[in-house]
Order: structure tokens, then C-alpha cells, then sequence
């Protein structure tokens, strides 16, 4: 006789619960996968390497590589400036700022994380672009503009502004993150260091990062992730580039990336083949998406686990 | 530094007869928590090779009397402290004293065994020499031997210094923690309980390796356990409530104590 108790029955619901997760990204992922099929048949690798992007119809053709290369150069400038900020605000607000200091700034932090999106994007467009050109591009355009990294000219809608916008929305995310990581860090390990005549600044930088650094390695990752995937900020302030100009070669182009890419188009796509290639990036996004986290997730594992002292996952 | 000079030699309640030769003193030192006052007054010397310890009952205010001597208790948020510790004459809370030049001349051991995890065995022993710009080479290969080796750890972690040093067993990570220590060639090595996490075989070679140290250092060991106090010790001080009752050669204390409470405190009464 079965008889069905409370915790068989909960036991059920949570695999059931859990499974699900996976079930969603299977389901996302063959649906995408479906979707794309048409663009991909037809274009092959080239869907990936190619730089044309053309909804004409019967001229249609279609290439992901200057969206891609997007993606990675607006979230790569995310991550160089919006991770060391969120850093330093970390440890300011777990080694340095008194309690009644720390509380309200990691809510105020935190709270940064409720902004919707478009809020940025519209201060982006109406504030944030005025300051990148007057005291950013326009100063490193006259007297770096011989590299073609800083070659164009600036007009604020470009991939350094786009990524400076991410830079801003991946802070609070990082910056949470790392502030629980370094609060992990046992004490023990401070005062074995300030009993051997550290000081405070070695103290934090060769045993505290050090100790919470594969903590701090996936707090970076999930600002990746947000930066990655961040679509409404960024097509208001990228430039919306495409085709062979939507290539990030200088910072002060207009770009595109996969996100933007998908939200400006996917609305006016008239033919199947147009509307498949847009779904084509979209299984490009969700790919990358998961590249990074299981590389990253990798990395972290091989890194760390012979080295000890990582915070135990 | 003459009128500092004068202090060392100013007549202790407890050693009236008190000769020239101290490393440190503790003079009137009160300490707070926030508003509660652990430390009342307490004045203690600390004479060279010897091992002197404080024992107590828990929240006596024994470890942050200890942690006073190394500047460690300023750390703790909200710490307060007022008075004077000497280290050879000079006042180590003088406002031109840097806390970190006397953390490396007066060293630490922690009640929880605490080597850094990040570290190998060997970088947990150079540590606070790298901090001061030592290079990876002859000397430094040489100091991290010789400390290893005073912490009598060198014949069981040689063929493994570049293992973490939490892969090793409690009681050679505290041996770890002293050799870390020693490296410094600290003047003074002060330890908080330094086996109350250990087994009563480690707890017997931390104890003989203690006995061992004074040949180079002076020794401060805080202990609730007062066996180890009468086995390790020269002088003893019994600290109750925050105030010092007692100080005295370690046999005096525990043969033959002038006042009452520290008798019932020997005798097992309470604590």
C-alpha cells in the first residue's frame, strides 16, 4: 500500500520544480534552434562570419560577426570599468565604511539594480552622451585620433558609451556580489595577516581578494551576463549601426550588438527568411550566454580547486 | 626617550624589587568594548626569556589584555583603550609609533590554528617577509628552514612546502602559525590560547616548544587551562573581571597565593 506522506509529496514537487529550469532552456533552445533553421541552410557559416545584413527581400543575406564582435567589445568595456568601481565600492563598504555608512550605501547600491533599463537608456541619451563627448571623445579624438581605436568622429551614440552605460548597469550586481564574498572572508585571516605587520591595503589586496577571488571570478561572470544580454540601454545609445559600418573598429562608431540588433529589427521583418535570421541571432546570444558561464565556471574550477582558500561552492 | 626610559624602572605594585631589565610593561592599561569596560587598570611586566602567563576565567579579559601588546585591539570596531605599554622603554601607543613596525616585533599566535589558505606552506612562513620586499631566494629559502625548524614542524612538512598550508593536521597548523612568527624574528611572541583546538598530543609539543622559545624570546601566553600555566610559565598572572589579582613567579602563584580569590580560582572553586 503506497501511502503518499508530506515529504514525498514535497520530494516530488521540488524535482518537478527543478527540472523544470533545465526544461525551460532545452525548450528556448530547441525552439531557437527551430526558428533558425531557414537562415542557417541557407547562409551556413557564412551566417556567422559575414558582415552583411540585408532584409531586402529576394536580395536578402544576412552575417552575425559585426553584432558579435559588438557584444564582446561593449561588454568587454563594461567589465574593464564597471568592474574594478564595483570592486573598490565592495571593499570600501565591507573593510573601510563604519556601519552607519555601509548600510545605506549597499541598499542605495543594490536599489541601482531596481532601475529599469530604459531609465538609463533615456539618461544615457539625454545627460550621460552630453558628458561623454564634451569631456571624453572629443578630448581623446584630438589628440589620439591618429589610433584607430579612437579614430571618428565623436557624436556621443557609439560602443565607448554604450559600454560605459553597461559599465554603470552591471555595478550593482558585481558590487553586491563581491561585498557578500569579501564579508565570507573569516576574520581569522585579517588578523593573521595584520599580526605579521601588514597593513590595511595589503591586508585587503594579498589576502582578502586573494581568499574570496573565485567568489568574486563569479560575481564578475553575472555581470557579464547582464552586460551580455542587456538590450534597451544599449540600442538607445549604440548607434545602431549595421552591415559593414556596424564593425567595432573604433570606439567612436556607431555599433550594434546581438541585443540591439534583434530589438530594433525583429518588429519590421516581412519575409520568413529576415524574420529566421533574427532568430538566428538570438540562438547566437543565448550561446554566447552560456559559453561564458560554463567556460567561466571552467576556468574557475580548474584555477582554484588545487589552489584551496576559494570560498567553498 | 629619557623621560619614557624612566618609566621601565618606576617601582610595579607587583615587583617592588622589580630589576632594570623588562621587555615590555603594561602600565594602567583600561579597555573598552563600546560602553563596557574589559580591562581595569591592569598593569603587567614582561622580562626577557621568559614565558609569562595570564590565566583566568573566560571574560576575564585576558585575550584583549594580550592583543593590547601587539596593537591588534584597535582593530576590533569600537575598541577603546587607554594607558601605556612599554617595549624596551618606548611607549608602543605613541602617536609617531607605527602599529605595523610593532606587530613584526611583537608577534601572534591565534587560538584557532589560522594559516592562510591561499598560501603554501612556505609562502605562509615568508609572508611577512615578502611584505617588507623580500625576493624568492637564498636568504628568504633559508629564514623559512630555520623558522620551520624553531617550530620543530621542518621533519614533517620538508618534501611538502609547496602544499597549502591548511593541508596539514591542527596542531601543525598552529606550529605553521608560530614558524610564521618566528620568520619575523619578532622580540616578543604573544599567544592566545594557543591549544585550546588541539589534541592533548599536539597540545604537548606546542607546550615543549613554548619552554623552547624563551632561549630567544619572550613569551606571553594567555591560557585557561592551568596545568599548562604551571608546566610553561615562569610568572603567572591571575586576572579576574577585568582587574589583576595576582602576579608573581609561577610557583608562588601556584603553590603558595597571597590573595584569596586566586587560591579558590587554583584550587578549582570556580571558573
Amino acid at each position: 500500500m503506497m501511502k503518499v506522506t508530506g515529504d514525498k509529496l514535497f520530494k516530488i514537487l521540488a524535482i518537478v520544480i527543478a527540472t523544470s529550469a533545465l526544461a525551460i532552456l532545452i525548450i528556448t533552445g530547441y525552439t531557437l534552434s527551430a526558428g533558425s533553421m531557414p537562415a542557417l541552410q541557407k547562409f551556413g557559416l557564412n551566417f556567422f562570419f559575414g558582415q552583411q545584413w540585408n532584409p531586402v527581400e529576394s536580395r536578402e543575406i544576412f552575417g552575425l560577426l559585426p553584432y558579435i564582435l559588438g557584444t564582446l567589445a561593449t561588454s568587454g568595456i563594461a567589465l574593464l570599468i564597471g568592474v574594478p568601481l564595483s570592486l573598490g565600492i565592495a571593499i570600501f563598504l565591507v573593510e573601510m565604511a563604519p556601519r552607519s555608512l555601509s548600510v545605506p550605501i549597499s541598499y542605495i547600491v543594490e536599489l541601482l539594480a531596481a532601475v529599469p533599463s530604459v531609465i538609463y537608456g533615456l539618461w544615457g541619451l539625454f545627460v550621460f552622451r552630453g558628458f561623454m563627448v564634451k569631456y571624453i571623445e572629443t578630448p581623446i579624438s584630438a589628440y589620439f585620433g591618429w589610433f584607430p581605436l579612437f579614430s571618428g568622429a565623436p557624436g556621443g551614440l557609439d560602443i565607448l558609451t554604450a559600454g560605459c552605460i553597461l559599465a554603470i548597469m552591471i555595478i550593482p550586481t558585481v558590487a553586491s556580489i563581491s561585498k557578500e564574498v569579501i564579508s565570507a572572508v573569516p576574520n581569522s585571516i585579517r588578523e593573521g595577516a595584520y599580526s605579521i605587520g601588514a597593513t590595511k591595503w595589503e591586508v585587503i589586496r594579498r589576502w582578502v581578494i586573494s581568499y574570496g577571488r573565485s567568489g568574486i571570478f563569479g560575481a564578475v561572470i553575472l555581470g557579464l551576463g547582464r552586460a551580455v544580454g542587456e538590450t534597451m540601454a544599449v540600442s538607445m545609445l549604440i548607434g545602431n549601426a549595421t552591415s559593414f559600418s556596424a564593425m567595432p573598429t573604433s570606439l567612436f562608431n556607431p555599433g550594434q550588438t546581438l541585443a540591439s540588433l534583434i530589438a530594433n529589427g525583429i518588429l519590421d521583418a516581412t519575409s520568413s527568411l529576415t524574420y529566421s535570421a533574427y532568430i538566428g541571432a538570438g540562438l547566437t546570444l543565448l550561446f554566447m550566454s552560456l559559453i561564458i558561464n560554463v567556460g567561466a565556471h571552467m576556468v574557475m574550477t580548474r584555477v582554484f580547486k588545487d589552489k584551496g582558500g576559494a570560498i567553498e561552492q | 626617550m629619557m623621560s619614557t626610559q624612566e618609566n621601565t624602572t618606576k617601582p610595579n605594585q607587583f615587583f617592588p624589587e622589580i630589576d632594570a631589565v623588562v621587555k615590555m610593561q603594561a602600565i594602567n592599561i583600561n579597555a573598552w568594548f563600546g560602553q563596557k569596560q574589559i580591562l581595569k587598570a591592569v598593569n603587567l611586566t614582561v622580562k626577557p626569556n621568559t614565558v609569562t602567563a595570564i590565566i583566568g576565567p573566560s571574560g576575564c579579559g585576558k585575550s584583549t589584555f594580550l592583543r593590547c601588546f601587539n596593537r591588534m585591539h584597535e582593530l576590533v570596531p569600537n575598541a577603546k583603550m587607554t594607558g601605556q605599554i612599554l617595549l624596551d622603554g618606548e611607549n608602543i601607543y605613541d602617536k609617531r609609533i607605527d602599529p605595523v613596525q610593532i606587530r613584526r616585533r611583537v608577534g601572534m599566535v591565534f587560538q584557532k590554528p589560522n594559516p592562510f589558505p591561499t598560501m603554501s606552506i612556505y609562502d605562509n612562513v615568508a609572508a611577512g617577509l615578502k611584505l617588507t620586499g623580500a625576493k624568492k631566494g637564498d636568504s628568504l629559502d633559508e629564514i623559512v628552514k630555520h623558522s620551520l625548524e624553531q617550530a620543530t614542524l621542518w621533519d614533517e612538512v620538508k618534501d611538502d612546502l609547496k602544499k597549502p598550508g591548511t593541508s596539514i593536521s591542527g596542531g601543525q597548523q598552529q606550529r605553521l602559525c608560530i614558524a610564521r612568527a618566528i620568520a619575523l624574528q619578532p622580540e616578543v611572541i604573544l599567544m592566545d590560547e594557543p591549544c585550546s583546538a588541539l589534541d592533548p598530543i599536539a597540545t604537548a609539543k606546542i607546550e615543549k616548544l613554548v619552554t623552547e622559545l624563551k632561549e630567544n624570546y619572550a613569551v606571553v601566553i594567555v591560557t585557561h587551562n592551568m596545568q599548562q600555566a604551571s608546566r610553561v610559565s615562569d610568572y603567572t598572572a591571575f586576572m579576574y573581571l577585568g582587574e589583576l589579582v595576582e602576579f608573581d613567579e609561577t610557583g608562588q602563584i601556584f603553590e603558595n597565593p597571597k590573595n584569596k580569590l586566586t587560591e579558590k580560582y587554583i584550587t578549582g572553586e570556580f571558573g
